[in-house]
């Protein structure tokens, strides 16, 4: 899933104090499940802000909704009859779906209310770690399935390089060494071999060092 | 026991404290509640294993929140007893009115009545 962290509500209130009527959206997708923008996050929120405003004696009308998601056009669609009565939108998507909020409804200001951080996983409740960078061209095959890309500080192909002790990286006394669970794992599928091989230079042309990227599927394309 | 305590509470009962939620506080001080208190069975002692760890979790969130609003974190709190003890439930309830009452009534409040004049 994306993962995303709560802006700090001063700077969201600093963003928004101007207007005078805005909607927050919520997505009812990975923003949920990493508890940052789901439907209780927006009434979190909401209910914070109209307290400060209130407190302030400023004029602030906040209204909540919560959609499916804000990365297609059919659930961003369900807004379009009322988005005129806002003056801003608070969105607490990811930054995709902030973006193509604001891509749909051109003319109304559109605001973040999460920081999108990274694709990532659960490891327990309250903590989120990077698997994932989207490079492309994926090689956990080759890997024992842990990603060197997204999981070694220096993204190396051919690991670990020596700053390695004791299977922690040398960035962080807490940080895996990803080729050292790349060996691990690798020794435990009786795979070793697979070590042996040199990685061919990577093509980075389809992360993002190819410029903003796209996938054209024509067989399932309307 | 017919032990007595403010007329100014309101209780609401909830199945555990876990299931108290930080929308449920901010509601109660949007809606004009002057303070909120969350009564919780003795920590280690949940019959549900960790649901008044929960609520204490989010009591802080929803007082360092209120701070941030400009409500005041300290209308809210977390207490903890034991189901036999009536005469210590009766004492936090004298002793948050009394807390809240210093503190004077929401803001919201004022504000609220202010906008209406």
């Amino acid at each position: 899933m994306i993962v995303a962290d709560k802006k700090p509500i001063e700077e969201i209130i600093d963003m928004i104090k101007d207007y005078e009527k805005i909607l927050i959206v919520g997505c009812n997708e990975c923003v949920t499940v990493c508890e940052a923008g789901g439907k209780k996050e927006v009434g979190v929120l909401a209910s914070a802000l109209r307290m400060y405003f209130m407190n302030q004696g400023k004029k602030m009308d906040i209204d909540e909704v919560t959609l499916e998601r804000q990365c297609d056009h059919e659930y961003l669609e369900e807004i379009r009859d009322r988005i005129d009565q806002y003056d801003a939108v608070l969105s607490l998507a990811c930054g995709a779906g902030i973006q193509f909020m604001a891509e749909k409804y051109f003319h109304t200001p559109v605001y973040p209310g999460v920081n999108t951080c990274f694709m990532g996983v659960t490891e327990e409740r309250g903590v989120w770690s990077e698997r994932c960078q989207g490079c492309g061209q994926c090689i956990l095959g080759q890997t024992a399935g842990i990603c060197p890309i997204s999981r070694c500080a220096k993204r190396l192909l051919n690991g670990p390089c020596g700053g390695s002790t004791n299977g922690k990286c040398e960035i962080s006394k807490d940080l895996d060494c990803a080729w050292q669970l790349i060996v691990d794992r690798l020794k435990e599928l009786d795979r070793l071999d697979d070590y042996e091989q040199i990685a061919p230079i990577k093509d980075w042309s389809t992360e993002r060092a190819g410029g903003p990227r796209h996938v054209v599927r024509e067989d399932v394309r309307q | 026991m017919r032990l007595r305590y403010p007329d100014t509470i309101r209780i609401v009962r909830v199945p555990c404290t876990g299931k108290v939620d930080v929308l449920h506080i901010l509601r109660a001080f949007e809606k004009g509640a002057d303070g909120v208190y969350v009564v919780g069975c003795m920590e280690g002692d949940c019959r549900f294993e960790n649901g008044n760890l929960r609520a204490r979790k989010r009591v802080a969130q929803a007082r360092e929140l209120l701070d941030k609003v400009g409500i005041g974190g300290e209308r809210v709190k977390m207490f903890n007893l034991s189901s036999g003890e009536g005469p210590r439930f009766a004492e936090y309830a004298v002793e948050m009115t009394e807390k809240i009452r210093a503190l004077g009534p929401n803001p919201i409040k004022k504000a609220k009545e202010k906008r209406a004049a």
